[in-house]
């Protein structure tokens, strides 16, 4: 054995005889690789863009309460629909999972850390400099981007001076996702423990890998597509021009190729999360492990060839028209196989109704309401009528907040007595809960309404007759708002370590190799490979394909 | 880092995880692209503040970071502190960064595909688009090369299949038999003659290099072909150029990774650094393939 006399050489073989914790400072966040430091700063980042994400719906839904004019200039106006989306999507959505991700990946397969730390702190940390670039337009001559998050030429090219900064924060999101994709699948191909074959997994870990691979498949798209723009606004190329022999529609088709799979990397880590919590509070294995995992697969796959059902009114030939009609219904199927298999974990499940488990609940329930709404639109005639209405937006709220965003904070109350070691504050969790599930109704439902009659998004003013609609959207949007700082002050006193302690299996029903370490989790986890108890493994399986390998 | 060199039979035991230290150098280089990106926002926008600045400093703090990291990382595979596993991640890691690389150029081949077969055809009045034809462009043809209808930039003409880019095709096939030959001989243990193809791969890359930038020379100055030459341009020198540098990048790791070689690392049974690069450069060959048939012949 080879003398090593500098301890940080000690340090890296995660030998545990000199087991010092983190850095102190500000330096220990700078420098952490550890995936618990790094999953805590993806969810702090991730919590702060929906605070300012939230702000700008509230100056959205604030000067929709009456139609005309109140409280900003119309320019102003689409800067704000514009990056709300960008900050709500790439910087709320995406880092809250890949935070839960980094926090929950390793613990699950028993691994230490995801497989390449140093990596994953790159891909942390270009987050704050990219959101920095990106919002620092709205202070520069002619503001922020204004054209939507899809970006369509040939409207952002007219973007200010701010323009180079939107697209170069693109980049360095896209690297970002990247990294912490790749980190995602090599963690979850190549770390996990002896004994814990693919399909005996969590599912959490199975819907994360597909997400990974969505997003190493798209995100160099998206660049390619913005690299394009920049390079038509800046170096006269005319990849978008018809007069150069280019066309505008190119670009919408190469953005809605990334755009589509786009939705589902948003969707897929909450499938896992909510295939996690459901059979916990069930008491009950989850229902078509196997299935599910196909389903998944078969999204993932689907996904890919449906993107023009967010173009049918641009102009295309019948036989697109009808192609992209028709597989987007397509994704019905497996998104069906889904919901069925959660209901039927419930059945007959002794059942209890904790937060998460309620998170978990209504987002069964209302992400279904958004998939009907999206096979509405999916009929290409009948879209003709609602794209570009409120019908629209109500379509992707449904599926994004009780959808995505429940799921992140159904996740953050089921791990926090894990990750903190102490109990939230049920009251208030619940109280919490029902604020969110009634006015986030309040706020989205009536968009389906003002969107069949005709509403148009992205546009400040509206015909008297909606204003009904949109005062009830405004009032709950604001409560809504104000309601999710129950939450924030029900975690803070978490990380504050005020409350009941934890125990290690947190959860009654609850198994996997998480659970088997103490709450609070240690800094390392697993240094060594564990040894996977078969009740811990059977329990996240039902008694499917997967265990036929399993006989002795 | 440490100058002491442990002997490189020690490993940690490949039952245990191995995890790397606390390390600033994602943030510093996270600090020096957004230096980077200032600068060029300044040279678009033209600022007044003295934009080479940012652009320079910016560039050199991330190069240097990026050599302190790879060279990290080499001296802790030369430690022998990766086993098994760790050799795997990287393969894994490396393979799927190619993988996102391909569908990036993928976008830009798809932006070819998509001028060729949709928007040149249809600007010239295929399908139902005959009335729009009519009014707007109605002597465009649906010919390639196209520099769009109104035709921008002016007439120029395009590089020849057969010419210099055939010589590159050559030259980047023959520097994929070099390189693999350069792994047969690691693998044997023949390190003088690793070194020598490898030399022999780098003055492929290189001699490829200075063939394209006389193309473009020739392209700007004698084919009235640029960037602002409509679709037909702008493809043709996004395509190739981001492939060129990318084989601008592949040169520097070969060079690195000879110069590695020329320092007595690696081993014949494991030189995950070695085939990175060599993956890599495979990569770029395929596309310039791909840039070969799609860009210069058909
Ligand atoms: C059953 C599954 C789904 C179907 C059939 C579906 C269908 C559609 C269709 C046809 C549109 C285009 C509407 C238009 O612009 O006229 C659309 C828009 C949208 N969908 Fe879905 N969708 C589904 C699930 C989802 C999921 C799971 C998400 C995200 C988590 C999502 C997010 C979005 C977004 C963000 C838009 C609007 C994009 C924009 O124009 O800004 N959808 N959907
Ligand atoms: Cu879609």
């Amino acid at each position: 054995m080879a003398s090593h006399d500098h301890a940080h050489d000690d340090h890296a073989h995660g030998h545990d005889d000199h087991h010092h914790g983190p850095e102190k400072g500000i330096m220990r966040w700078i420098k952490t690789t550890n995936h618990k430091d790094l999953g805590t700063l993806y969810l702090i980042f991730s919590f702060t863009m929906f605070f300012i994400g939230g702000l700008m719906s509230l100056v959205i839904r604030a000067e929709l309460w009456h139609p005309g004019l109140q409280f900003v200039d119309p320019e102003f106006f689409n800067q704000m629909t514009t990056l709300h989306a960008l900050v709500m999507i790439f910087g709320g959505v995406m880092p809250g999972f890949t935070g839960l991700a980094n926090w929950m990946v390793p613990m699950m397969v028993g691994a230490s850390d995801m497989a390449l730390p140093r990596v994953n702190n790159w891909g942390f940390w270009i987050l704050p400099f990219a959101f920095t670039l990106l919002l620092s337009t709205l202070f520069m001559p002619g503001g922020g981007p204004a054209g939507g998050w899809t970006m369509y030429p040939p409207l952002v090219l007219q973007t200010g001076e701010g323009f180079p900064f939107l697209i170069f924060a693109i980049h360095l999101m896209g690297i970002s996702s990247i990294t912490g994709a790749i980190n995602v699948v090599v963690t979850v191909l190549n770390l996990r423990a002896p004994g814990m074959t693919l399909l005996k997994m969590p599912l959490f870990c199975w819907t994360w890998l597909i997400t990974a691979y969505l997003l190493i498949a798209t995100m160099p798209v998206l660049a390619g597509a913005v690299t394009m723009l920049l390079t038509d606004k800046y170096f006269a190329t005319s990849f978008f021009t018809a007069s150069g022999g280019g066309d505008p529609v190119m670009f919408q088709h190469i953005f809605w190729f990334f755009g589509h799979p786009e939705v589902y990397i948003l969707i897929l880590p909450a499938f896992g999360v909510v295939s996690t919590i459901i059979p916990t509070f069930a008491r009950k294995t989850l229902f078509g492990y196997d299935s599910m995992v196909y389903a998944t697969a078969s999204i993932a796959f689907l996904s890919f060839i449906v993107w023009a059902h967010h173009m049918f009114t641009v102009g295309m030939p019948l036989a697109g028209e009808l192609f992209f009609m028709f597989s987007t219904m397509l994704i019905a199927v497996p998104t069906g196989v889904k919901v069925f298999n959660w209901i039927a974990t419930m059945w007959r499940g002794s059942m209890t109704f904790e937060t998460p488990m309620l998170f978990a609940i209504a987002f069964v329930f209302l992400f279904s309401i958004g998939g009907f709404s999206g096979l509405m639109l999916a009929i290409a005639p009948v879209d003709f009528q609602y794209h570009d209405t409120y019908f629209v937006v109500a379509h992707f709220h449904y599926v994004l907040v009780p959808g995505a965003v429940f799921s992140i904070i159904a996740a953050v109350y089921y791990w926090i007595p894990k990750w903190t070691g102490v109990m939230y504050n049920e009251f208030w969790g619940k109280v919490h809960f029902w604020l969110s599930a009634i006015f986030i109704n309040v706020t989205f439902f009536p968009q389906h309404f003002s969107g069949l009659a005709g509403m148009q998004r992205r546009v400040p003013d509206y015909a008297v007759q909606f204003v009904d609609f949109n005062m009830i959207s405004t009032i709950g949007a604001f409560v809504f708002f104000i309601a999710q700082f129950i939450f924030i002050f029900n975690m803070i006193a978490c990380m504050a370590r005020k409350g009941q302690k934890a125990s290690d299996r947190v959860w009654e029903g609850a198994h996997g190799l998480e659970w088997t370490v103490p709450s609070p989790a240690p800094y390392h986890t697993f240094e060594d490979p564990p040894r996977i108890g078969d009740a811990e493994l059977a329990a996240v399986h039902d008694s499917g394909a997967g265990y036929s390998d399993h006989k002795h | 880092m440490s100058s002491h060199a442990a002997p490189a039979a020690a490993g940690s035991p490949p039952s245990r995880y191995f995890v790397p230290d606390p390390s600033v150098w994602p943030f510093i280089l996270t600090a020096g692209l957004f230096t980077v990106i200032v600068g060029v926002w300044g040279f678009l926008e033209h600022k007044q503040f003295p934009i080479a600045l940012p652009i320079y400093a910016g560039a050199a703090v991330s190069i240097y970071i990026i050599f302190r990291w790879l060279r990290g990382v080499s001296l802790e595979s030369e430690h022998g502190k990766y086993n098994l596993q760790v050799d795997g991640t990287y393969r894994m890691a490396m393979a799927w960064f190619i993988f996102s690389e391909v569908m990036f150029f993928g976008a830009f081949f798809g932006a070819l595909w998509y001028a060729r077969e949709m928007s040149i055809p249809w600007l010239s009045g295929e399908g139902t688009k005959m009335a729009t034809h009519l009014a707007l462009w109605p002597g465009f043809e649906n010919i390639w090369p196209n520099n769009g209808p109104m035709e921008l930039n002016g007439h120029f003409e395009t590089v020849g299949a057969w010419g210099l880019p055939f010589v590159n095709t050559l030259l980047l096939l023959t520097s994929g038999v070099t390189i693999t030959m350069a792994h047969h001989a690691l693998k044997e243990n023949h390190r003088l003659s690793t070194i020598l193809w490898m030399w022999a791969t780098v003055g492929l890359g290189v001699a490829f290099l200075i063939c394209q930038a006389y193309e473009y020379h020739h392209a700007y100055e004698g084919l009235n072909l640029k960037l602002a030459s409509g679709i037909y341009g702008s493809t043709f020198f996004m395509l190739t150029g981001f492939h060129g540098m990318h084989v601008t990048l592949g040169t520097i790791m070969l060079i690195i990774i000879t110069c590695r070689l020329m320092a007595g690392h690696f081993k014949p049974d494991s030189h995950f650094g070695f085939e990175g690069v060599a993956w890599y450069w495979h990569f770029v060959d395929v596309v310039w393939i791909g840039l070969f048939v799609f860009v210069y012949v058909l």
